[in-house]
């Protein structure tokens, strides 16, 4: 019975910290919070036209019966009326939620520039034309080659449009995609308070 | 491995850098030595198998197998570099379900149109080949026999075909892919300069101060060209870029200026823009003086639609029969003007005028004429299919000649207008060899009676073998089988079941009519192999030893890498082998052979192939020519036939351009060689034509001349914008432009068989604006149909992502076999170059 209990323990510390690679649905609160509301009742992987998200199953890194997608599988579809926040009884996805493109499922990364083909500057940007708010959540940055002429095209994620809904990854060619989508926690840094960029260019009262 | 690869390639271009500026890097070559690629792979040059900007690509051989490709740094084309589909090219050898055997319908062991496709034998294969190919020969003559050619076949494959058909059968009906792709580009430059293909280079994106792009979506259609049009734009920081589309793509992204117009009106705007050179004085008055004429195009010449069609039959110059029998007019017939009255046309198409009728703001228009108008800014003009799939395509090519030549910003470093093209070899086989209905090699036309001479002559044929009858168009070819005048039909290396236009009404019919027999070479049973009769099973890319003809005129060869899997054989193979099929005597007249006695009682192969010239290559020269790249080197073509084939081939076929201005090198130059820009004299490329200085055809003196035309001079055409065929009404109430994507080539029978670029774009979505989407109860990812006058898609609605409409119109890409759009489209063509429209007709999206 101890050691059972010792291994249910376990497993419950394991789940509170979600495997890197799997990512909540839409609206999906921060993931105590989350867990705290979530009924486990499927209402959300249901009501997913796509078929996109799953419940987790006993034995998962995730707690039984919460719902989850990876996106190199298959990445959310962002319908415009997001049936599954709609199908949630419980607010653990916040009904708040109305337009898709402010979800934040998770953060998307070029976590590998030394694989990205664009990085070598081949043609590539699989995971610009990918994303359905491209030029926005990725844009691509031109930058000279050094080894030629031509241009390189640098995929570039701007944190504050991206969703998270992993098309990027999914659709990335490479054998491991240099492109992901992880928890925000895990991709976004964080400035020291004293540094403030969005200071403007010039401060009328110490103007010369 | 892929680290240390790159650290290879970098220190390629280092040593590559230092090289050129003639200086050493110490410990370079012991690096180089250090980093060296695995030396189990075997590495050879290469080309690119998919779009017209001609990639170089070094090809890695390991046990019979292509295990590795990558861009070759010393490709001037591409430096090294590729994009997404070049990356793949390894793959596309290896789609599961490459066909490796002859497969015909049949049942109870016999053909018959209805049965399910069995494995034959090729004897068996061309067995039934000749028997249909003679039966209707001997019942309706040689116009009921065709070819659909391609602009992906090899050179060699393209002289094999078109001597075949033009020459042994006697039939003109051999008309290509780029027929689709190219044809109003070659209008056009035969039009206004006599000759057909670029005066410019890929070199030009390195001078020019602006571009200005004209239906064309580079950034997804020709990537490495586009990222050298953005390193320009990167190192230099006043050029600019101007995108003109109908709608808001990956090209428009990097523009500095784009302006969306409503379709059609890039007539107009053409107009506009020369009006606007006149009237602020800019025109280069001593260029004009010296190099131009003015000539005045026909107007009312239909849209290439059937005789019947309503629009057909009030047009007075389209060519048809009108009702004494006689053609209506010529639709390219033109009339000597001058500049006076060129003034007086365009003077009609002002700023106000052309901004109602393109929807453009008045500033925009005006600030794209400043950017050619102004003498000190070198533009290079780029198109594609816009102005080339269009039902007034000849004009649109004849009108951006028009600004470029008032300005006299022509074939100098920078400046040009330059017609892109589509596939790997629509210039070096569709147009240089000429596979067209109408053509013969170097830019000379069946049409002519010496043009014909001069092809029997270097062809070693009696006078008159090649017929003077122009023959089906690739359109006219769906309606000649739907009609049962065309009767035996074989398309090779492309598939035209999905890319022709408005297949269920006027081609599907076609091929599968009891009284047609079809048959498709292809590598994979793509839709244009399901709906055949008889699949040939082909040897593709480096299964064959190649050569293709790029953009830039730059003719680029290979060597066969690799063996074909089972009984796959080159479309070359398949011509040659079957030309044995045929006696002259079966084929020729009387009257032919009486004037050429030795070739009685001959097969087609030897009087076309073993003819003296083409087998005057013996097969020990294979090894030896190619002996500083693979040691022991062989092809399969050249082992079957027992000769040198390729070279023979390709040696014969340069006697028609040597000394006339299309001079290519020698064969055994091309495989040392990154390729080589035509006209090729004395071993040295030809940058820009028609300029004394870059063009050895220009003497001394002349400074330019465009001796494409027996003046010198080019054309400056008069020509009005003229609205299109069938623009939306209140139930078609949009337009439906088709296109492509970056990572599928054509119709995807390649890259849909290479699982990253199949996942990475699955499915042709409907691009729609989020306002007709809701305008129709629709939303993203709704189950819609697409439906036109002639059928219809079902997919999905896409108002996010790479392609942004505007309100009426939609995009569907045509590469998805299980969403073919060529259902919906429209078979109107430009009446002069007989290309197909297929960025417009009418469709109505309503929810599945």
């Amino acid at each position: 019975m101890t050691l059972v209990g010792a291994g249910l323990a376990l497993h419950a510390s394991q789940v509170r910290a979600l495997p890197s690679q799997v990512i909540r649905a839409p609206g999906a609160r921060a993931e105590p919070e989350f867990l705290a509301a979530c009924l486990r009742c499927g209402m959300c992987v249901c009501d997913c036209p796509y078929h996109i998200l799953e419940l987790a199953t006993l034995g998962q890194d995730i707690a039984t019966g919460t719902p989850y997608f990876v996106a190199r599988s298959r990445p959310c579809e962002m319908c415009v009326d997001i049936p599954c926040v709609k199908a949630c009884p419980s607010g653990a996805l916040d009904p708040e939620l109305t337009d898709i493109n402010q979800a934040r499922m998770g953060l998307a990364i070029l976590s590998d520039h030394e694989t990205c083909l664009n990085f070598l500057g081949l043609r590539c940007e699989v995971c610009y034309r990918a994303c359905p708010l491209s030029d926005k959540a990725i844009t691509l940055e031109p930058q000279q080659n050094p080894r030629s002429l031509h241009a390189m095209f640098i995929p570039t994620v701007h944190s504050d449009q991206c969703t998270g809904c992993g098309k990027c990854e999914h659709a990335c060619v490479l054998e491991t995609a240099a492109i992901r989508v992880l928890p925000r926690r895990l991709t976004k840094g964080e400035l020291g308070g004293h540094y403030r960029p969005d200071l403007p260019e010039r401060i009328p009262e110490i103007a010369q | 491995m892929s680290t240390s690869r790159r650290r290879f390639i970098k220190l390629s271009a280092v040593a590559a850098a230092a090289a050129a500026a003639d200086i050493t890097i110490p410990g370079l070559d012991e690096a180089l030595a250090q980093n060296a690629p695995d030396a189990s792979i075997r590495w050879d040059k290469g080309a690119c198998r998919f779009c017209g900007t001609g990639c170089g690509v070094l090809v890695g051989v390991r046990d019979g197998r292509v295990v590795a490709t990558q861009g070759d740094p010393d490709a001037a084309v591409n430096r090294g570099l590729l994009c997404v589909k070049g990356y793949f090219l390894a793959k596309i050898m290896y789609g599961a379900d490459r066909l490796t055997r002859p497969l015909l319908r049949m049942k109870d062991g016999k053909f018959d149109k209805n049965g399910e496709f069995t494995p034959v034998s090729w004897t068996q294969a061309f067995d039934i080949m000749e028997e249909k190919c003679k039966a209707a020969l001997k019942a309706k003559g040689p116009s009921s026999v065709g070819m659909f050619a391609s602009g992906q076949w090899t050179i060699w494959e393209g002289i094999a075909g078109a001597k075949f058909m033009k020459a042994g059968l006697r039939s003109n009906n051999i008309d290509p892919n780029a027929r689709h792709c190219m044809a109003s580009a070659v209008a056009g430059f035969m039009r206004t300069f006599g000759a057909d293909e670029p005066m410019g280079c890929y070199d030009d994106t390195e001078h020019a101060d602006a571009f200005v792009v004209w239906g064309s979506n580079m950034a997804e259609m020709h990537p490495i060209l586009w990222s050298g049009v953005t390193g320009r734009r990167l190192s230099t920081k006043h050029v600019k870029i101007a995108v003109l589309s109908t709608f808001t793509h990956r090209t428009s992204e990097a523009a500095d200026l784009e302006i969306i117009f409503k379709p059609q009106t890039d007539l107009a705007i053409l107009n506009y823009v020369c009006n606007y050179i006149i009237q602020s004085g800019a025109v280069n008055e001593a260029f004009v003086k010296q190099h131009v004429t003015f000539m005045k195009g026909v107007t009312d010449i239909g849209y290439g639609l059937r005789p019947t069609h309503r629009l057909e039959q009030v047009a007075g110059n389209n060519g048809y029969p009108g009702a004494d029998g006689k053609p209506k007019g010529d639709p390219n017939a033109a009339t000597p003007t001058t500049f006076e009255e060129f003034k007086q046309h365009v003077s009609e198409y002002t700023a106000d005028k052309v901004a109602e009728l393109s929807g453009v703001p008045k500033d925009k228009l005006e600030a794209l004429a400043r950017i050619y108008a102004d003498p000190k800014t070198k533009v290079v003009s780029f198109w594609t299919m816009g102005f080339n799939q269009h039902t007034r395509g000849t004009w649109a090519n004849n009108l951006i000649y028009d600004v470029h030549l008032l300005l006299g910003k022509i074939s100098e470093p920078g400046n040009g207008p330059f017609s892109i093209t589509g596939q790997p070899s629509a210039c070096g086989t569709a147009r240089e060899v000429g596979t067209f209905a109408h053509r013969l090699p170097a830019d000379l036309v069946v049409a002519n009676p010496q043009h014909r001479a001069t092809a029997e002559e270097i062809w070693k044929l009696p006078a008159g073998a090649i017929p003077g009858q122009i023959g089906f168009h690739a359109v006219a070819m769906d309606r000649a089988l739907k009609d049962r005048n065309l009767n035996f039909y074989w398309v090779c290396c492309t598939n035209n079941m999905q890319a022709g236009p408005n297949l269920s009404q006027e081609r599907f019919p076609g091929w599968r009519d009891p009284a047609n027999f079809v048959v498709v070479t292809d590598a994979y049973p793509t839709v244009s192999a399901q709906a055949a009769d008889l699949v040939l099973p082909a040897a593709m890319w480096m299964e064959k030893e190649g050569a293709y003809g790029n953009a830039e005129r730059r003719s680029q060869f290979w060597r066969q890498q690799v063996k074909a899997p089972g009984e796959a054989r080159s479309d070359l193979w398949q011509i040659m082998e079957f030309s044995k099929r045929f006696k002259t005597e079966e084929v020729w007249p009387e009257d032919l052979l009486a004037k050429a006695p030795q070739y009685r009682g001959k097969t087609l192969f030897d009087v076309l192939y073993a003819n003296g010239q083409v087998n005057r290559f013996p097969l020990a020269d294979v090894g030896k020519v190619n002996a500083h790249a693979i040691k022991g080197y062989s092809n399969d073509e050249s082992t079957a036939f027992g000769f040198y084939v390729q070279k023979g081939l390709f040696e014969e076929y340069a006697g028609f351009g040597r000394g006339h201005a299309h001079d290519l090198g020698s064969f055994d130059q091309y495989h040392r060689v990154r390729g080589l820009r035509w006209p090729v004299v004395d071993g040295k490329e030809t940058l820009w034509r028609y300029r004394e200085g870059y063009d050895p055809y220009v003497k001394q003196g002349e400074g330019v001349k465009f001796y494409g035309r027996p003046d010198g001079r080019a054309v400056i055409f008069t020509l009005p914008y003229q609205p299109p065929p069938e623009p939306p009404d209140n139930e078609y109430d949009l337009w439906l432009a088709t296109g492509r994507v970056l990572e599928h080539w054509h119709s995807g029978s390649m890259t849909r068989r290479v699982p990253e670029l199949y996942r990475a774009v699955p499915d042709a979505l409907v691009f729609m604006n989020p306002k007709d989407a809701e305008a129709r109860g629709l939303k993203q990812g709704d189950v819609v149909r697409v439906i036109s006058r002639r059928g219809e898609v079902q997919t999905r609605v896409e108002t996010r992502g790479r392609n942004r409409p505007p309100v009426g119109l939609v995009f569907v890409p045509w590469f998805d076999e299980s969403r073919l759009i060529n259902k919906v489209t429209l078979d109107a063509t430009c009446p002069i170059s007989k290309q197909n429209d297929f960025k417009k007709c009418a469709v109505k999206v309503v929810k599945a």
